[in-house]
C-alpha cells in the first residue's frame, strides 16, 4: 500500500508532467536527498534552495506572478512562522490589486506532533494558516486524499497551503478507499519504482506508475464514518485517532459521525451543519494549541447558528496552550489530545442529558 | 552624514540628447506637482494618508524611461517601493489615477480604493503590487527573475527599496538568491538612499560605509551614484541595465536621493529646506545650457498644477467602492498572470 509521502511525490510528478508545475523547491528538496521525508525524490523540477524560508516563500510568490507554477516547501511548519507576512502578502495579492494579479502557488509543509519531534518539530500551524485570508488551506488524512488535494492545489489559481500531518507521512493506505489509483498492488514493486535507493543515487531514475488526474475538490469535507449520535469534526492525524474512538464507542452502542474536513479553508460548513442537525451533538478535535484555536471558530459558528439544535454542550478538544510539545513521551501525551481523552469526551457528549 | 557622490565613476560622459533632457524634466516636474497635489488632497481631507516620492524624481523618472515596458517574461518586472510615482509617470501612467487612489474611489485602477497612495499595481506593465511592509519586495523579486533566467531574452527584474529597509533580512535574501553560483539572476537591485528610516538617521544604525558595498561579498557588481542628478541616474541605470540584460547577472545600484516632504503625512509632509532638490538643480542646469527658461519652467509647473487641481475636483465626485465589493477578489476564479506564458514549459 502507498504511503502519504509516495502519494505526494506521485502527485507532484503528475503536476510537473501534466499541469505545468515548473519548480518544486525548498531546503533539501532537490537531489540528492529529495526531501527530509523523501517526498520530492526523483522529481524533474525539484531543486535545493538556500536555507532561507522567507526567500523560499518570496521566490514562490515571484515565480507565481511571472506565470510559473511553483510548489515550495517549508521543511517543518515550525519554521514558517518567520514567513507569515510574506504568506499574508501572497494571500492579499489578488484582493489588494482589486483582481489585477493572482498568485497561483502551493506551499507544502509537515505539521503536528506524533513523531517525538520535540519543541521545534511538533508545532501545528492550523490557527495561523486559517487566519491567512486569500489562501486555501488543506490537510489530508490519507495517501489518496494527499494525492487528490495536491493536484487540486496545483491547478488552483490561488495560493494553497498543503499541510501534511508528519505522523502520517510514512503511514500506508488503509484499504482501497485510501489508495492512490493506478499504483501497483504490491508495495515492494511500487517502492522499487519510485523510492530512491540508499547510497549513491546519481544514476537512479524513478519509473512512475501511470496514475490518473484525481482532483479532490478544495473546500469539501469527507464523511469518514456515518453515525447518528455524535458528530466529530477533525482533520489530519486525528481522523485516525477519532476513528479508533468511534470504533470503540460503537461497541457501547454510540454511533459517531466522523467528518474529515480535508480543507480548513474554505471549509465545508454545509457538511458540518447538516451533520450537527442530525446528531445534535458535536466535538471539534485537533492538536493545535487551544487558545484561539481554529476549532473555536467552528464552535462559535455552531453556537451562533445551531444553538437550538444542540442537545449537549459543543466542545473543542485541542492541544494544551504550551510553548511547545515536550520530547519525553509523557510530556508529548500530556500536550496533544490522546485517544482516551477523545473517547471519553465523545462518550460524555453522547450521554449528556439536556 | 554620508556625502553623496557627485559623479558616476567609470561611465562614458557622453552628452544626453536635448530631447531626452527635456522629456526627463517634463516628467520630473509632473511627478513633483503630482506629489504636491496628493499631499494637498490629504491635508484637505480628500484622502487618509500620503506617502510618495518627492525627492526621488531624478532617479525614478530615468528608471521608468529605461524600463522595457510590457507584460510577461520578455519585459521588465518592477517590484517598486512606495516612492515611485516618477517611474509610473515615465511608464505612461495617467496622473489622475494616482489622485483616484488617494481619494479611495472605485475607479482607482491600482487597488479599487483598497490601498494607500503610491501603492501602484499594473499587470499590463509587470508592475507588481506595491505593499507597505518594508523590503518584502526584495524577497519576491528573485522569483520573477528566476522565471526570466529560465526564459532567456532581455527582460530583467528590477527591485527598488530604501536604505533603512536594507536592515531587514529580505535584503540579504535578495543578495543571496540573486548570486547563487551558476544560477545568477538577471536583477537590477536598487536602493534609493535618503539616509532616513522615518525619523531615524542612517548613521547610528548602519556600520557599512555604503550599502552597495554589501554586494561585493556576493560578487555582485555595484555602484553608488548621485540620484539627485537625472543625467547621472540615466547613464548609471542604462549601464547597469545593459549589464544585467546581457550578462543575466545581478547588479546592485545605490542612488543617494532626497526626501523632500519627509516620510509621509504622519510626519507633516512639509517641504524640507536644506536637502538637495533634484528638480531645482536640474532646472538650473537646463537654464544655464539654454535648454529651458525660468519662465517656461514656471509656466509648465503652474499649468500642470492647475490641470491636476481641476482633475482632483472631478475625482472628488467619483463614486467610492460599494461596501459589498469588499468581498470581491478574495479568491481568483482563474489565473491571469504570466503574460505570454512562454515561461512555462
Amino acid at each position: 500500500m502507498t504511503t502519504m509521502v509516495q502519494a505526494i511525490r506521485m502527485a507532484l510528478h503528475v503536476g510537473e508532467e501534466r499541469h505545468g508545475v515548473t519548480d518544486i523547491f525548498g531546503e533539501d528538496v532537490g537531489p540528492p536527498l529529495g526531501g527530509v521525508f523523501t517526498q520530492t525524490q526523483g522529481l524533474r523540477t525539484a531543486w535545493n534552495s538556500p536555507l532561507d524560508e522567507r526567500g523560499i516563500v518570496g521566490a514562490a510568490i515571484g515565480l507565481a506572478l511571472a506565470g510559473a507554477r511553483p510548489v515550495a516547501e517549508i521543511q517543518f511548519c515550525d519554521y514558517a512562522f518567520n514567513t507569515i507576512d510574506l504568506l499574508k502578502l501572497a494571500g492579499a495579492m489578488n484582493w489588494s490589486s482589486n483582481g489585477d494579479w493572482n498568485c497561483p502557488m502551493v506551499v507544502m509543509t509537515p505539521v503536528g506532533a506524533g513523531i517525538h519531534g520535540s519543541i521545534y518539530h511538533s508545532h501545528s500551524f492550523d490557527a495561523q494558516a486559517t487566519r491567512l485570508a486569500g489562501w486555501k488551506i488543506v490537510m489530508p488524512s490519507n495517501p489518496r486524499d494527499a494525492y487528490g488535494l495536491m493536484l487540486s492545489a496545483i491547478v488552483d489559481p490561488n495560493p494553497v497551503l498543503f499541510m501534511a500531518p508528519k505522523a502520517l507521512l510514512r503511514q500506508k493506505a488503509i484499504g482501497e478507499s485510501e489508495e492512490v489509483p493506478g499504483v501497483p498492488s504490491d508495495e515492494r514493486e511500487l517502492s522499487k519504482l519510485i523510492d530512491a535507493p540508499l547510497g549513491d543515487r546519481s544514476k537512479w531514475k524513478p519509473r512512475w506508475p501511470d496514475t490518473p488526474d484525481l482532483f479532490i475538490p478544495l473546500g469539501k469535507a469527507r464523511i469518514d464514518r456515518q453515525g447518528t449520535d455524535v458528530t466529530v469534526v477533525t482533520y489530519g492525524r486525528h481522523v485516525h485517532v477519532c476513528r479508533k474512538a468511534a470504533e470503540e464507542l460503537a461497541t457501547e452502542g454510540i454511533e459517531v459521525e466522523l467528518i474529515d474536513m480535508r480543507s480548513l479553508h474554505p471549509y465545508d460548513w454545509e457538511a458540518i451543519s447538516a451533520s450537527i442537525k442530525k446528531t445534535h451533538r458535536v466535538l471539534f478535535v485537533n492538536e493545535d494549541t487551544e487558545v484561539t484555536n481554529f476549532g473555536e471558530h467552528l464552535l462559535r459558528r455552531t453556537v451562533e447558528e445551531l444553538f437550538y439544535e444542540l442537545h449537549a454542550p459543543p466542545r473543542v478538544i485541542a492541544g494544551k496552550h504550551l510553548p511547545g510539545v515536550g520530547l519525553a513521551d509523557n510530556l508529548e501525551k500530556a500536550s496533544v489530545p490522546q485517544l482516551d481523552d477523545i473517547t471519553e469526551a465523545i462518550r460524555a457528549s453522547a450521554r449528556h442529558e439536556p | 552624514m554620508m556625502t553623496p557622490l557627485s559623479k558616476v565613476r567609470n561611465l562614458a560622459d557622453e552628452a544626453l540628447k536635448p530631447e531626452l533632457l527635456l522629456q526627463m524634466h517634463d516628467l520630473m516636474l509632473k511627478s513633483r506637482v503630482l506629489e504636491e497635489r496628493l499631499i494637498r488632497m490629504q491635508k484637505q481631507g480628500d484622502g487618509y494618508f500620503w506617502i510618495g516620492g518627492p525627492g526621488e524624481e531624478a532617479f525614478s523618472v530615468p528608471l521608468g524611461l529605461l524600463t522595457k515596458k510590457g507584460e510577461g517574461l520578455d519585459y521588465d518586472y518592477l517590484h517598486l517601493h512606495y516612492r515611485a510615482s516618477g517611474t509610473m509617470l515615465a511608464l505612461g501612467a495617467d496622473p489622475v489615477d494616482a489622485l483616484r487612489q488617494m481619494k479611495s474611489t472605485a475607479s482607482d485602477p491600482y487597488s479599487g480604493g483598497r490601498n494607500f497612495a503610491s501603492h501602484y499595481s499594473a499587470r499590463k506593465w509587470n508592475v507588481v503590487p506595491v505593499s507597505s511592509p518594508i523590503e518584502v519586495q526584495y524577497s519576491m523579486a528573485p522569483g520573477t527573475a528566476l522565471a526570466q533566467r529560465r526564459h532567456g531574452g532581455t527582460g530583467i527584474t528590477i527591485v527598488t527599496g530604501g536604505d533603512a529597509g536594507t536592515a531587514e533580512g529580505d535584503f540579504a535574501t535578495c543578495l543571496i538568491w540573486s548570486s547563487r553560483k551558476g544560477s545568477e539572476l538577471p536583477m537590477l537591485i536598487i536602493v534609493t538612499n535618503n539616509q532616513y528610516g522615518i525619523s531615524t538617521p542612517y548613521d547610528g544604525q548602519h556600520g557599512e560605509k555604503r550599502i552597495a558595498d554589501r554586494g561585493a561579498a556576493f560578487g555582485i557588481r555595484t555602484l553608488t551614484i548621485d540620484g539627485n542628478d537625472p543625467e547621472t541616474s540615466y547613464r548609471a541605470i542604462k549601464q547597469a541595465m545593459d549589464y544585467v540584460r546581457k550578462e543575466r547577472k545581478p547588479f546592485l545600484l545605490e542612488a543617494m536621493v532626497s526626501r523632500l516632504y519627509g516620510h509621509s503625512s504622519s510626519s507633516g509632509a512639509n517641504y524640507i529646506e536644506g536637502e538637495a532638490d533634484g528638480l531645482k538643480l536640474f532646472e538650473d542646469k537646463m537654464i544655464a545650457r539654454n535648454l529651458l527658461t525660468r519662465a517656461r519652467a514656471d509656466e509648465m509647473s503652474s499649468k500642470f498644477t492647475e490641470a491636476l487641481l481641476e482633475a482632483s475636483k472631478r475625482v472628488r465626485e467619483e463614486a467610492p467602492p460599494a461596501a459589498e465589493t469588499v468581498w470581491d477578489h478574495v479568491f481568483a476564479e482563474r489565473s491571469v498572470v504570466g503574460g505570454s506564458k512562454k515561461g512555462a514549459p
